[in-house]
């Protein structure tokens, strides 16, 4: 028998092949390069394979057109590559503060041998010789190299793979912070457990869906949908699985437990990862799987994204009043924000592309900029994450808590800043797709999140410093760059925001 | 293109970041820096005062048009309208005085005062002169941060709380609008084939069905009523006032709190004009209710400032009646009486402020005898409490009588009842006057010291405007008149044929 070689456009994945192989280099770096100088080659390779990523994502995307590639797997049109540029640019960035090694006078972020039982004498042991954990960068890469493949799958099997691939080594992740270690361990324990049960009903949807249309491709499923009348149970069921398994990435309520837990349990840097780049590809994944596979069907599973996108944005944003820990807060916040994206989910238009793919773009950027700068706020025993303890830290140091509170307007949908344009775009592509209740709704969330985002701004502005209150402590240079440019990002993205506006419009078609 | 509109708007808040960074790098003073712009606000302002074409009737003047967000039809457009330069020039005389008043009452951390403040005279300049509903949209929300941080960084005791009250009032009622602005802007899309923020084009060329239109009107009118404060949406504002530096409560209640009346005019009247037409009974009625209510609940307060603020509520209650009531004298009225509250709110706050600053509270019961003691500062008290309560003479007067009689013309009960607020008016200013200024020493008061010249000369222009505008209306009569004519033909309104005038002509 012949089996026919595939078809492999190896340019239009090259984004994807170049972070794969990175990551693969990088574990070649954890067995031959020394302890001395393995963490400084490790985030050499790390961030210039990223970067590299980047340019030749930008050079394909402006030099070949959109095609279907990879016998029709792999989707290489607008949103795809929007949404990877998204996920490489905030990768670089949470590359770059996860770098950082100035602010805990114990070293980086991370512990220095996950493995050893917190507070036991292996763990002294270990931190005695000055080990230090390099094995997040391969983790890293590997992780991003999935969720380029995971936006851009247009195959359920090939979505399948992106999923396991970008999440396994997230799971790890979360385990590995040096301080609060048994919380950290709890937190990738819950993020596994949960998110292989998320992952299994992921599967048995895709095998529904299989078993309805008798095919995997999102394009053929979709042909199949429509061709096919009957048993229409068999393909609520399917979708409904899918959703879950999707809609846990994503973070939407009811699917939502574990995000408070692993957001505040990882180390602040690895949460700002997950809160940017892991957060557009969940939603970028599920887009498409929903817009393009499942698009024909969109009538019956509307309702449901109304349902899970009110109760998200509701639950999200009232659960947040009563937090005190910061990280957790912004957790929440993340869920109601993941709420306000599947608004455009309900709209299906091409307007809500466009608005969703904008929002991505400026909500990972601020909430990347949010949790890095959670990282430099801290006391004798690592971070400071009560919110009581922020109290006049707008006076003790001006410059942090003014971006911190800038974020937060941002957030809270203040207009002039990146998070009001983001809001405004998708509550006009939700009206006119018909989804007014879900801007009235979204509308109310927003005066219920105003007041925790306030309520912090005024803390930190208009209250008198503990004098045994937490400081901020200076990030290196590289840090502090990457502060730099999600604030400038977002300041600007706030008032000019019509370019890339119109360049998301212009990219918001998928191919089928 | 005419820059000088947006050479007005640009110096401010290229002034907002001048202050810090001239004290930062150059050691220059933040006060001088700050009221050397505020003055050059006001050069440029009456530079367009002087220039505006009384006589014609067009929409808007100095139009200045840039496309912004062009997926949504969105420019920065701006463009001057008669009541709209009277509320622009309003905030260039305020400005300066406030910052003067302020500093001298040695603000704590002056350059982010400054800044503060003029990051908010260049929103409400945007604001007078927004022509796109975006933009007005975008300023009405932002202008919410300056006064927030004003009220809760240099407020009194409990400023954490009536800054959190006064920012979730103040976006609650945003967003109804940015609901209804994004309902609207896509009728528009639908009926023109494109979308479109311009506000004179959404008033001129779009059909509302009555359902439609009414569901728009509510979100605009709840944001506006919210900041003019209106019965039943007014409980921010005595807690604000009670909190805030006298500085900043001229700012908020003289001109902030003007951007819903003039939203009113400027938005709801030629966006909605059969809703508003149907609905004015009940808005006359809400306002008459703010009226008597405002005015009575200030003649029972303890403490001089909610005291002041409730005044300004009832103020805000004859400012709607005179829009509300569609006719040319009312919302000439209301126009000239939102300057004249603007003026009269100023000099009440700032006398009032320099007793305060003195004896570090505000409650009536701790003054008392002061003319003794502070002679002028009761004589300029006394003026400004009279130009509140609308003495023949002031400019509170001539504005006054006009809503009333523009009122009159269609609402008479509502016009009577409202009279009754010009008495209880008296009451609560004159009883103030006698509480704290005339009857026996209090003990303390002995050690109050009286305003020196550098605090009496800020307030001169204050006074001076008031006393001229309530004998020499004109020149902001003739300024708006063409302004008021073009709303009163967007909401096709006539003015009701006078009784007597109507006997004539049957008779000819």
């Amino acid at each position: 028998m012949r089996i026919p070689t595939p078809l492999i456009e190896y340019a239009l994945i090259l984004p994807m092949l170049i972070v794969f192989a990175g990551a693969v280099m990088s574990v070649g770096f954890e067995a031959f390069i020394s302890n001395k100088n393995r963490r400084q080659a490790q985030i050499f390779l790390t961030i210039s394979t990223l970067a590299l990523a980047l340019a030749s994502l930008v050079i394909i995307g402006n030099t070949f057109s959109r095609s279907l590639a990879v016998e029709g797997t792999i989707a290489f049109d607008g949103p795809g590559v929007f949404m990877q540029f998204v996920i490489l640019l905030t990768s670089i960035l949470a590359t770059m503060i996860m770098a950082e090694r100035k602010v805990d006078p114990a070293g980086d972020a991370f512990a220095a041998r996950s493995s050893a039982v917190a507070g036991g004498q292996d763990e002294a042991v270990v931190t005695k010789m000055g080990l230090v954990q390099t094995e997040v960068w391969p983790l890293l890469l590997f992780s991003v190299s999935g969720m380029l493949l995971f936006v851009s799958a247009n195959d359920f099997l090939v979505l399948f793979v992106g999923l396991e691939v970008m999440s396994l080594p997230l799971y790890l992740l979360a385990a590995m912070a040096r301080r609060k270690r048994l919380l950290s361990q709890e937190a990738a324990l819950k993020y596994f457990l949960l998110g292989a049960f998320a992952s299994a009903i992921l599967l048995f949807g895709i095998a529904l869906t299989y078993a309805y249309t008798g095919e995997l491709n999102f394009g053929a499923v979709s042909a199949g949908i429509s061709a096919n009348n009957n048993a229409a149970g068999l393909l609520t069921a399917a979708v409904a699985l899918v959703a879950v398994g999707l809609l846990f990435k994503v973070g939407a309520v009811p699917f939502h437990q574990w995000v408070p837990d692993v957001y505040t349990g990882s180390a602040t840097v690895v949460t700002a990862f997950m809160a940017s780049a892991v957060k557009v590809a969940a939603i970028g994944g599920s887009l498409r799987a929903f817009f393009v596979a499942f698009g024909g069907y969109a009538w019956d599973w509307r309702p449901m994204f109304w349902a899970v996108s009110i109760l998200t944005m509701i639950v999200g944003s009232i659960v947040a009043l009563s937090q005190i820990d910061v990280k957790r807060m912004l957790a929440y916040s993340s869920v109601a924000n993941g709420g306000f994206i599947l608004i455009g989910f309900a709209s299906t238009s091409r307007a809500g592309t466009a608005a969703i793919l904008f929002y991505l773009l400026t909500y990972s950027l601020a909430t990347l900029g949010a949790f890095a700068l959670v990282s430099l706020v801290r006391d004798p025993s690592g971070e400071s994450n009560n919110i009581t303890r922020w109290k006049g830290l707008g006076k003790k140091s001006p410059l942090v808590a003014g971006l911190f509170g800038f974020y937060l307007l941002s957030f809270a949908g203040i207009p002039l800043t990146s998070g009001f344009v983001a809001k405004f775009t998708l509550f006009v592509a939700a009206v006119s797709g018909g989804a007014l209740p879900l801007v009235l709704v979204g509308v109310v969330a927003s005066v219920i999140a105003a007041f925790f985002y306030i309520r912090i701004i005024i803390l930190m502005f208009f209250s008198d410093p503990d004098p045994d209150g937490p400081v901020v402590v200076v990030p290196s240079k590289i840090t502090a760059g990457a502060i730099a440019f999600t604030s400038v990002a977002s300041a600007v993205l706030g008032v000019f925001p019509q370019w890339v506006i119109d360049y998301a419009s212009s990219v918001s078609v998928f191919l089928r | 293109m005419n820059l000088i509109l947006l050479a007005l708007v640009a110096t401010s808040f290229i002034g907002a970041l001048l202050v810090p960074l001239t004290n930062k790098y150059f050691k220059w003073n933040p006060k001088i820096t700050a009221i050397s712009i505020a003055l050059i606000t006001l050069a440029l302002s009456l530079v367009i005062g002087v220039n505006f074409d009384r006589s014609s009737s067009s929409l808007t003047q100095f139009d200045f048009k840039v496309n912004w967000i062009d997926v949504f039809g969105i420019s920065f457009h701006i463009g001057v309208t008669g009541i709209g330069l009277v509320l622009v020039l309003l905030t260039a005389v305020l400005t300066p005085i406030v910052l003067w008043a302020d500093f001298h009452a040695a603000v704590k951390r002056p350059v982010l005062y400054s800044s503060l403040i003029l990051l908010l005279t260049g929103s409400a300049n945007l604001i007078f002169l927004a022509r796109d509903l975006f933009l007005f949209y975008v300023f009405f929300e932002a202008m919410l941060i300056p006064v927030f941080f004003l009220i809760g960084i240099y407020g009194g005791v409990n400023r954490s709380k009536a800054a959190m009250k006064f920012l979730l009032y103040g976006l609650a009622g945003g967003l109804a609008m940015l609901a209804a602005i994004v309902a609207l802007t896509l009728i528009a899309t639908s009926q023109l084939q494109r979308s479109t923020f311009d506000i004179a084009t959404l008033s001129q060329s779009i059909s509302l069905t009555s359902t439609q239109e009414f569901w728009l009107f509510v979100g605009f009118f709840i944001a506006f009523a919210i900041k003019a404060p209106m019965v039943p949406l007014h409980t921010w504002l005595p807690d604000v006032a009670q909190e805030a530096t006298p500085g900043t409560s001229t700012m908020l209640i003289g001109i902030l709190d003007k951007i819903g009346t003039f939203g009113m005019i400027a938005l709801v009247l030629p966006l909605f004009p059969n809703t508003s037409a149907q609905l004015a009974p009940w808005i006359i009625a809400l306002a008459v209710i703010s009226v008597i209510y405002g005015a009575i609940l200030a003649i029972g307060q303890k403490d001089m400032r909610r005291l002041f603020a409730y005044t300004s509520i009832s103020h805000f209650g004859f400012i709607v009646m005179g829009i509300f009531a569609f006719t040319t004298v009312g919302i000439a009225g209301a126009t000239l009486y939102m300057l004249a509250h603007g003026l009269s709110t100023a000099a009440l706050f700032l006398v009032a402020g320099h007793l305060i600053k003195q004896r570090e509270t505000s409650l009536i019961a701790n003054y008392g005898g002061l003319t003794k003691v502070a002679p002028v500062m009761a004589g300029l008290f006394l003026m400004a409490a009279l130009s509140a309560l609308a003495l023949p003479g002031m400019a509170g007067f001539v504005s006054e009588f006009m809503v009333l009689t523009g009122v009159y013309q269609r609402y008479q009960l509502a016009a009577i009842i409202a009279t009754l607020g010009i008495i209880l008016a008296a009451i609560y200013m004159l009883w103030l006057y006698q509480r704290v200024f005339t009857g026996p020493e209090n003990e303390k008061s002995s050690s109050i010291k009286d305003l020196d010249k550098k605090e009496v000369w800020p307030l001169v222009p204050v006074f001076a405007l008031l006393i001229v505008f309530g004998f020499w209306p004109q020149p902001v009569l003739q300024t708006i008149e063409k302004s008021v004519e073009n709303v009163m033909q967007q909401v096709s309104a006539q003015d009701p044929a006078p009784f007597f005038a109507v006997e004539n002509k049957e008779q000819n």
